[in-house]
């Protein structure tokens, strides 16, 4: 079943670059302002599922050539291993810290280790999400 | 505004039971995705609507409206869009291996 | 810090042992094994001098330090013997089980679960905390079950496994429920301050539960009877286990418990009663039923439960000692259950041989029937000689350690006879009686292990195979084991010095030290009481032996035949067909009805506490104002759900449902969550994408085809559960009774760098909440994805076969 539409395909182009950009957007601002993990992650998967539904699967695979289960499986893990990270400091469990520094581009910038369990979150969430729904669309 | 979300989430309640009861598979996955938005209402009336402000720093000085909640159905979405996705997906093949989406058919055999 | 790694020590190597097992797929994995407890026993070894000494070592990993459970190991003189002997019997069987399994045997799992049982076995008799404890309690149970089920592809194995699980974790779990009421009455869960300070709580209601409990675990673990039906049935496992577990060390760890409970329940006549009696009567009844037993196994099985009775009835005896202030008598008290330790190791070596010459004969000729054996003496030499020593030292002859234990048992036991505390009354004289019944039997029993297998005929026709001596690899075992039962009858005060005395004072902390605990063992007492009644049981039981034919009868007579094991496979059964056919009555297969039967118990539970309590109490003053524009939202999502019901089409539904989805964003816009509105359009989006993905693979859904009065039935359910849910809710917010605890997370920037306070809740202070439930998402994913593929590869294989 190929179905050739056009506008849809024209506008997506554009439209999926903006929601990309919008949830890494989300994602990086998340301690502070409204987004995070869950979110980011979440518009980014929902970007990735627009691509999948515009064009066919060949294309975007050649596109994205990852494994979307793997990248699931490393968000697991990221976030799993900055909760064991914080231990090998002599810390509690899952203890995250956070520093001001001044870089040359950003200037006053806060880096922060929850970013990475952020990261974790994120990408468990993309690769989960469309994992699920390219698994339903595969077995046609 | 508590006393009548806390009706609306009642309704959902209801109508989420009344599907979940329901012998067409659909019906019952639908009825979870309800229930779950009435849970998810019911978690926001218990930390006070509309008092205080966003619950970010900076924003507001007096006051932020209860921050708990929010991170509770927070987490409520996610799990439940993960429930939803893998009942939907039960379904699904349950309908492709047996070819009925009807509950009452689908019981297995007797004193399994 | 070392003796947490003693018992750790074992589980690691369970670990590598499969692993090893793939590159090295023969008997030589053996040699692996046998390091682990050979090295433990040579270090515990050098522990000997400064045990011996008094002294004690304790070690405290903090574990959930709140709950007072600790992982605290405590080494004294009492555990020191079981140690030794499950270290050193260990390594022994692990020799004797490279020469005696086949190699087409699955022996990685041999040895795993062979390790997995040393090292928890190590944990029981080395922890001090009783939760830990009971921990390797039941662990202990469970590789003992997965051993006696080695041989799982037959019924009788897995039968026994299965009786020997049920029987010690119900006992297990009744210890479990003691040791709770220990620590509720004493508040702690260490044995060692619960010893200190139990004398304020002797009056306790909970002392007598607690105490009867725990008894109720030692006795299941130590085979007593009635509990000692699971023994004999134990038998199916590989005779190394048999030897090692179920003889040695595993059904010893209940006496472990009574001896290490003794400084807490001793002195209680309840204690003294129900350990001497079941003691006296598991010593009795064993022994009259290993009489009849023709398989030589079985035999021993009988044998053991037993000999474990007598150790048992000697410390209830010797638990007098603690019933009153020191006086004469009380040293003379404690000498029962000096010869209960004694008598342990004596056991573990005599019996360990013995189990390993039943293999041997079981190995070698393929039957362990007494029917079919007979005259092997001048065929197996060695084996004769070592079943012999074996033999005559459980029947308590000289020159053997059996002779010195059993003697110290009678003097005991004609000690009960003075006994004036705890009001004994007749019991005293019976006790003694029984007890030499009892050994006249076991002479018996002796007897025919030495005279019906090696004496008499040789019946070549009715073995499997021809009879020679075993492996030199195969004695060995044996060898070093017959070694110890003559070696300790010639020294036998070297275990009183150095092991039995510090296992004294830990059992009677009050006397340590006091001159005449450890006595000094003697083979010659003179002409005297117990030695006549030695003679008595030499020359009763040779006449009984003598005559066996002839009174071999009674054990045909009917009230034997009504025994135990009966009744507890009938309650098997019984039990077994009682729940399926109560459990086929509801569980009717039907998702409705599940769900009827959980929603009718949330109304009458819910609904019916509410009505009791009559907390009705609904407060709308402080509740915010409702702008116009919020109505309009409100009473669209109302519409929007009762439209689903009347819903024709699935996508109309799913639309509705999108509709409350995005409204409910909207709530949360007004609601101040911009988190929660921007998650929530997301999700309702994919969501909404999956259900039409989803309804292009399903048939279009069809009206409910159910009877009005079904239809009514449901409608009325569910709005008697939208009603509870809406009052309960309304009455929780109209009662207020705790203040939140938000404000804590308020102060987000300084706790955790973040302005987004519920992003630093999700992120910060309940990071673990977040991090489980991006595994739970994971996994929902994986399940996703492997129903999928399941099905698609089980199509190629159709195409495969095509």
């Amino acid at each position: 079943m190929k179905v050739n539409d056009v506008i849809l395909q024209t506008v997506s182009k554009i439209v999926v670059f903006i929601i990309l950009t919008f949830g890494v957007e989300l994602f990086l601002s998340g301690h502070n302002n409204p987004g995070g993990g869950f979110i980011g992650g979440l518009v980014l998967s929902s970007g990735f599922v627009l691509l999948y539904l515009v064009n066919d699967m060949e294309t975007v695979h050649f596109g994205i050539p990852f494994d979307f289960k793997k990248v699931a499986a490393f968000g697991v893990l990221l976030a799993v291993g900055t909760g064991v990270g914080s231990l090998l400091f002599g810390s509690e469990f899952l203890t995250q810290t956070a520093g001001h520094f001044n870089l040359p581009v950003f200037g006053e910038t806060e880096l922060s280790t929850v970013t990475l369990f952020e990261a974790g979150v994120a990408l468990t969430v993309v690769g989960v999400v469309v994992t699920i729904i390219l698994s339903i669309s595969e077995d046609v | 505004m508590e006393t009548l979300i806390t009706i609306l989430a009642g309704v959902l309640v209801t109508i989420a039971v009344y599907l979940l009861l329901c012998r067409n598979i659909v019906r019952v996955i639908l009825g979870t995705a309800l229930l779950s938005h009435a849970v998810h209402l019911l978690l926001m009336t218990m930390g006070g609507l509309k008092q205080g402000g966003v619950p970010l720093i900076g924003e507001h000085e007096a006051g932020f409206t209860d921050a708990l909640p929010q991170a509770l159905i927070l987490t409520a979405i996610v799990i439940s869009f993960a429930v939803t996705a893998f009942l939907l997906v039960l379904a699904y093949r349950t309908y492709k291996e047996t070819g009925s989406a009807d509950l009452l058919e689908l019981r297995g055999p007797k004193n399994e | 810090m070392f003796i947490p790694i003693v018992i750790l020590a074992p589980f690691m190597a369970a670990l590598l042992v499969p692993f090893i097992y793939r590159h090295i797929p023969n008997r030589n994995i053996g040699w692996f094994v046998i390091i682990i407890p050979l090295t433990l026993f040579l270090i515990m070894v050098s522990f000997i001098p400064a045990i011996s000494k008094g002294k004690t070592f304790i070690h405290t990993i903090k574990w959930i330090d709140t709950a007072g459970i600790n992982f605290t190991t405590y080494l004294d003189g009492l555990s020191m013997i079981f140690v030794l002997l499950i270290t050193g019997i260990g390594a022994l069987v692990v020799l004797y089980s490279i020469y005696y399994l086949s190699e087409r045997e699955a022996l990685g799992r041999f040895y795993a679960y062979l390790l997995l049982f040393m090292g928890s076995m190590l944990g029981v008799v080395l922890s001090d905390n009783l939760m830990v404890l009971y921990v390797f309690w039941e662990l202990t149970s469970i590789s003992s079950f997965l051993l006696i089920a080695f041989w799982y592809h037959r019924k009788k194995s897995r039968y026994g496994a299965q009786k020997s699980l049920l029987i010690t974790v119900s006992g297990g779990i009744a210890m479990l429920a003691g040791f709770i009421m220990l620590y509720v009455m004493t508040n702690t869960f260490s044995v060692r301050e619960i010893i200190a300070t139990i004398s304020d709580y002797t009056g306790n209601s909970l002392f007598v539960p607690a105490m009867v409990l725990v008894l109720l675990g030692a006795f299941t673990k130590s085979a007593q009877f009635p509990f000692h039906i699971w023994l004999p049935d134990a038998m199916e496992a590989p005779t190394p286990v048999s030897a090692y577990l179920h003889s040695a060390t595993m059904v010893k760890a209940g006496i472990y418990i009574v001896a290490r409970f003794t400084p807490v329940f001793g002195g209680e006549s309840i204690w003294f009663y129900a350990v001497t009696c079941v003691g006296i009567i598991t010593l009795f009844w064993g022994s009259f039923n290993a009489v009849r037993q023709k398989d030589l196994k079985a035999l021993l099985a009988y044998s053991t439960v037993s000999q474990l009775g007598l150790i048992m009835s000697l410390l209830g005896l010797g638990s007098v000692a603690h019933a009153n202030d020191y006086n004469v008598n009380t040293i003379l008290y404690t000498q029962a259950t000096f010869a209960a330790l004694f008598h342990l190791i004596n056991h573990a070596t005599f019996k360990g041989a013995l189990f390993m010459v039943v293999g041997i004969l079981d190995h070698q000729l393929g039957t362990r029937d007494i029917r079919r054996l007979g005259g092997l003496m001048a065929l197996m030499p060695i084996t004769f000689t070592v079943a012999m020593i074996g033999s005559f030292s459980m029947a308590g002859l000289p020159p053997f350690n059996g002779f010195l234990s059993k003697e110290m048992f009678f003097e005991a036991m004609l000690f009960a006879r003075h006994f004036d505390e705890l009001s004994i009354g007749a019991l005293a004289t019976l006790i003694p009686v029984i007890a030499w019944i009892a050994s006249v039997f076991t002479f018996v029993y002796s007897m025919i292990i030495v005279f019906q297998t090696f004496f008499g005929a040789h019946q070549p026709a009715r073995l499997d195979r021809e009879a020679h001596e075993a492996p030199i690899g195969m004695l060995v075992s044996p060898i070093v084991l017959v070694c110890f039962v003559v070696g300790i009858f010639f020294f036998p005060n070297v275990i009183g010095k150095w092991i039995l005395q510090p296992a004294m004072a830990s059992i009677y902390p009050a006397l340590e030290g006091a001159p005449g605990l450890v006595p000094r063992i003697a083979a010659w007492h003179g002409f005297n009481a117990t030695l006549a009644l030695t003679v008595g049981v030499v020359v009763v039981g040779a006449l009984l032996y003598r005559y066996l034919q002839y009174w071999r009868g009674i054990y045909t007579a009917s009230p034997l035949n009504w025994n135990l094991d009966t009744l507890y496979t009938n309650t098997l059964a019984k039990l077994g067909s009682g729940s399926e056919a109560l459990t086929n009555r509801y569980m009717t297969g039907y998702l409705k009805d599940y769900f009827v039967y959980i929603f009718s118990f949330f109304i009458v539970l819910i609904g019916g506490g509410l009505l009791w309590l009559g907390s009705f109490h609904i407060d709308t003053s402080k509740d915010s104002v409702i702008t116009v524009n919020e109505y309009i939202i409100i009473f669209v999502m109302m519409i929007a759900a009762c439209a689903i019901l009347f819903a024709k089409a699935r996508t109309t539904a799913i639309l509705l449902n999108g509709v409350l989805g995005y409204s409910i964003a909207f709530l949360f816009v007004i609601f101040r969550a911009p988190d929660l509105a921007l998650t929530q359009i997301i999700v309702e989006t994919v969501t909404t994408t999956l259900f039409l993905l989803v309804f292009y693979f399903l048939p279009e859904w069809k009206r409910e085809s159910s009877a009005v009065v079904t239809k009514l039935v449901n409608g009325i359910i569910s709005v008697a559960v939208g009603v509870v849910v809406t009052v309960l809710a309304l009455a929780v917010q109209g009662n207020k009774m705790f203040d939140s605890i938000s404000l804590y997370f308020e102060d987000s920037y300084n706790l955790a760098g973040g302005k987004n306070i519920v992003n630093t809740i999700l992120g910060d202070f309940r990071a673990f909440d977040t991090m489980l439930e991006v595994v739970v998402l994971f996994i929902a994913g994986l399940a996703v994805f492997s129903i999928i593929k399941l099905k698609s590869r089980k199509e190629e294989k159709d195409v495969e076969s095509e």
